[in-house]
């Protein structure tokens, strides 16, 4: 009587590979891969009053204008986005004995000693013309040169190149010794 | 003897068994599963990225609200004016702060100050859109900011 039992039938996994790909093909179009990349840069905190203007040396400055014809004027000569970086590199490259070269303090850092710091600061000033993607190429320049000196630094004390540093400590050490200074001045339209 | 070998030159190919055949596609849709982002908005501006080779990878999607800027998709009906898009719609630029302010709030408090705010900005428009943008981003405090832009070489 007991042996009598019957016996639970297979269930049909044939058309699992059906549902499956169904699956698959949901997931393989409503897919994304992209990954976010892009330039970040930190915005400045409003100025609370515009009249009081910050004193900054004139040979601290590397002024850099672009007009709504796309065209640069580095400190009041025209310019090239091909020249750039390489004038941007040779600006915030602390030069201690040359007068028209930026100010050069020493500070002591972490990890690194006794460093020369530019006093240098490039300023940014666009028209509301200006195309974005000119904006965007000046931008990636100026990125370019700061991110090739912090290599050069990186080599020079840690013997590896900035990007392949891991360790956090050494990263910042060198972030302070070339610190990015972009200044964006307050928009206003020039010719 | 003759007939023996003949049998065995007619033997048939067995057949490939297709069982595994479910778990190698669920291989893949585990991964597909995995690495997927579901677009969140539908974009009503064109958008081409300007390129750049200096960029770096946005970490932590969950902190990143994005703000689209460029020329409608729909010239016919929009113009061809750029405009700014904000969740699923164009907006203003008086729009931007109560956007910033609401993605705050959709964030836990510990969070809010690592809300990075990109901007994705079809490379035509104009810079004069893209300042105002960015002088209501340092009114309310949304300092942290990416211009967005695909990996490649800067058209000179």
């Amino acid at each position: 009587m007991a042996k009598q039992k019957k016996k639970v039938p297979d269930l049909n996994a044939g058309s699992m590979a059906d549902i499956s790909f169904l699956l698959l093909i949901f997931f393989l179009v409503t897919t994304t891969m992209d990954v976010d990349s892009g330039i970040t840069r930190r915005l400045p905190p409003p100025v609370e009053n515009p009249e009081m203007d910050v004193k900054v040396k004139e040979r601290n400055i590397m002024n850099v204008m672009i007009n709504k014809y796309d065209k640069m004027l580095i400190n009041g000569k025209p310019g090239d986005i091909a020249t750039l970086k390489e004038m941007t590199k040779e600006f915030a490259t602390p030069r201690p004995s040359d007068e028209t070269a930026p100010e050069v303090e020493v500070k002591n850092i972490e990890l690194l000693g006794d460093v020369m710091l530019s006093k240098g600061v490039v300023s940014l000033k666009n028209d509301r013309g200006t195309s974005y993607l000119m904006y965007i190429s000046v931008q990636n320049e100026l990125a370019r040169a700061f991110n090739e000196l912090r290599d050069e630094m990186s080599l020079k004390h840690f013997n590896q190149h900035y990007a392949d540093l891991t360790d956090q400590d050494k990263i910042d050490a060198i972030n302070k010794a070339v610190p990015v200074r972009i200044s964006e001045a307050e928009p206003e339209a020039i010719q | 003897m003759a007939s023996k070998y003949r049998s065995d030159e007619a033997k048939e190919v067995p057949a490939m068994s297709t069982g595994s055949m479910p778990d190698i596609i669920f291989m893949l849709i585990f991964f597909f599963m995995v690495t997927t982002s579901m677009r969140e908005v539908s974009l009503k501006v064109k958008m081409i990225l300007p390129e750049a080779t200096e960029v770096q990878k946005l970490e932590k999607k969950s902190l990143v609200s994005y703000i689209y800027i460029g020329p409608p998709t729909n010239a016919k009906a929009y113009g061809t004016e750029s405009r700014i898009q904000l969740n699923d719609q164009y907006s203003n630029v008086t729009d931007v702060i109560p956007f910033v302010e609401s993605e705050r709030l959709a964030r836990s408090e510990s969070d809010r100050p690592f809300l990075t705010t990109s901007l994705k900005v079809h490379q035509d428009v104009r810079m004069g859109l893209v300042t105002d943008v960015k002088q209501e981003l340092r009114k309310c405090g949304a300092f942290r900011i990416n211009y967005s832009a695909r990996k490649g070489e800067v058209v000179k």
